[in-house]
């Protein structure tokens, strides 16, 4: 398994959250301690095993494509921090 | 005191009319006034609210609907901060939901109501359910009734301590990794985590969508059957709900153990095993071998692997859950000069330590080189641990072990070390990820100071009827599950 130094930086702006210093150098030590853990998992003989996605086997469920109730707009908007002629408000993204 | 009563007491005497709906909730009410100052079991509740149901609980007995029809009508429930409740406050203990309503209720919710339910409050949990001491939680910790120096368990820590100290008379938790089972024996109550699919997770913010199941913390195994009852069944709106027939739970409560084959696994039994819990679980199984069971020696060796297989496998899965966090739709929002930069304030801001810890560790796991050699291979280690219980069940109706390592321990005495605190799920973790049902309920005491040992007993997929049975049985035998918290 891989063992380079987990980049805190680099798995934080995947995960889109700002971290102080103090965090970045708490959590990456823990998280080292936490990854040499889980590393006990190459020890298991896993050649021929399926991996499990779901605990009981499921089939895919599906109804059909027409329009049902659903929630209402203003209610979906009832908890919007920002927004403006009944859409949700947001910094721009687009130069 | 009304408040003491059990589901079945409680719904025998309004069923009489020899006490009110409004009563039984007054005196939960009046409960949660005199004791959740010491307990802090609830964020919040509305009492008015409350009492409105209560009254129109009343009015419908007074016409006539009888518990037949609707079995908990009238019998006040509580609710952990994870189910949505149509027009009430939803934070999962979370900053960042923060003055979040939410405009629909879950399928659970919606289920009790129609059984009758009063439905009230908004009870503690380890934000995003990611805990098992309550401690996570972003607005404060809720302390275990036997002794308030120590935490309940959790993450459904409000759930356990509520019903324990009679806050009311049964409670709804969630169990991802053990965060109902676990209270549920450090607070001395009985807590089901159901077969995955056996109950509707709509309406429930997700943690980990492949192990997150919703169950009761009731006073006795009856109340618990009755909640089943009124809980389970196939839900269109949660396609990993199953499409099978909800049996009366409480046809198992027979009494009757003879025959059944109880299994002992060999790998439970673990150094860090408390030695009064240890004599509290070999007590019980001697106890139910009196009643008539078979003890048979099990093996699960897969199981050493299954905190690893957690910490991967829920951590990836709520990387992608909590994704949806992010300042734009609902709940906090901290600016920023683009959207990306709102995100990253937003979530900094908003997840507390536990959270971003899950979070950051399940997106490394499952980032570009390195998701085969995590993520991939727990996935196959998970159905190793699936497949050593597929493998157990054969030679046994249930498997039995302590629910946790140790009773409930101090505020603050884990909490500065993750993997420590991980450790404390390690009985019941397996099972969420083999999906199979599980049980805790009380076995005893420790003796100083007085603190309550939870028995796990553990039952094939869909296998909830042998935990009843059991249950019951050595339950009607013991009188552990009368005795109350002094508060």
């Amino acid at each position: 398994m891989a063992q380079d130094a987990f980049d805190i930086n680099y798995v934080a702006e995947l995960a889109r959250i700002e971290l102080t210093d103090e965090e970045k150098s708490k959590l990456g030590a823990q998280l080292g301690d936490i990854l040499k853990y889980v590393d006990q998992l190459k020890e298991v003989n896993v050649e021929g095993v399926e991996p499990a996605a779901h605990s009981v086997r499921l089939t895919n469920v599906t109804r059909p494509d027409e329009v049902r109730e659903c929630l209402l707009h203003e209610d979906a908007l009832k908890n919007a921090p920002r927004q403006v002629n009944g859409l949700f408000q947001v910094p721009k993204i687009v130069e | 005191m009304l408040n003491q009563l059990t589901i079945s007491k409680l719904t025998e005497k309004l069923s009489k009319k020899e006490v009110s709906a409004r009563e039984a909730m007054q005196a939960c009410l009046d409960r949660v006034l005199s004791v959740d100052g010491k307990v802090k079991a609830f964020m919040s509740y509305d009492a008015e609210d409350a009492l409105k149901q209560a009254d129109a609980a009343d009015k419908q007995i007074a016409s006539g609907v009888s518990h037949a029809d609707k079995p908990l009508l009238g019998v006040p429930i509580a609710l952990k901060d994870i189910f949505a409740v149509k027009d009430q406050p939803l934070q999962s203990a979370s900053q960042i939901l923060n003055g979040f309503i939410s405009p629909y209720s879950s399928t659970v919710v919606e289920k009790l109501q129609a059984a009758g339910a009063i439905v009230f409050g908004r009870l503690n949990m380890d934000e995003f359910a990611m805990g098992s001491s309550t401690e996570n939680s972003s607005f404060h910790t809720t302390l275990n009734p036997w002794d308030t120096s120590r935490i309940p368990g959790g993450s459904s820590g409000g759930s356990a301590a509520s019903v324990a100290a009679d806050e009311c008379i049964a409670s709804l938790g969630t169990d991802t990794g053990g965060s109902i089972r676990q209270p549920a024996a450090l607070c001395g109550c009985v807590g089901v985590k159901p077969t995955y699919g056996r109950v509707s997770r709509y309406g429930v913010i997700a943690f980990a969508s492949s192990l997150d199941q919703v169950g009761p913390f009731t006073k006795d195994v009856r109340d618990a059957a009755l909640m089943m009852n009124a809980i389970s069944g196939h839900d269109p709106r949660d396609s990993t709900s199953v499409p099978r027939e909800v049996p009366d739970y409480t046809a198992s409560l027979t009494g009757d153990l003879k025959g059944m084959k109880l299994g002992v696994a060999k790998e439970f039994m673990v150094d860090g095993l408390d030695a009064e819990v240890k004599n509290a679980i070999d007590a019980a199984i001697k106890k139910l071998e009196s009643l008539g069971a078979k003890i048979v020696e099990v093996s699960l060796p897969h199981s050493k692997y299954s905190v690893a297989t957690y910490y991967i496998v829920a951590t990836a899965e709520a990387s992608s859950n909590l994704a949806r966090f992010d300042g734009v739709r609902y709940g906090k929002r901290v600016d920023g000069a683009d959207p990306l930069e709102m995100y990253r304030k937003t979530r900094g801001a908003g997840f507390g330590a536990e959270v971003k810890r899950r979070i950051i560790l399940g997106t490394y796991v499952l980032s570009s080189g390195y998701y085969d050699a995590y993520y991939l291979r727990a996935q196959k280690v998970r159905t190793l641990i699936r497949q050593d219980f597929d493998t157990a069940f054969e030679k046994v109706d249930a498997i039995i072990s302590p629910t946790t390592p140790t009773a409930a321990f101090k505020v603050g005495e884990k909490a500065n070390d993750p993997l420590q605190m991980y450790l404390s799920d390690i009985f019941t973790i397996s099972s969420n990820l083999a999906g199979n049902c599980g049980m805790s309920l009380p076995c005893g005491f420790t003796s100083d100071p007085k603190l309550p040992v939870g028995m796990q007993l553990l039952g094939p997929s869909f296998g909830e009827e042998k935990l009843f049975q059991i249950a019951h049985a050595y339950e009607q035998a013991t009188d552990w599950h009368t005795q109350k918290p002094t508060l």
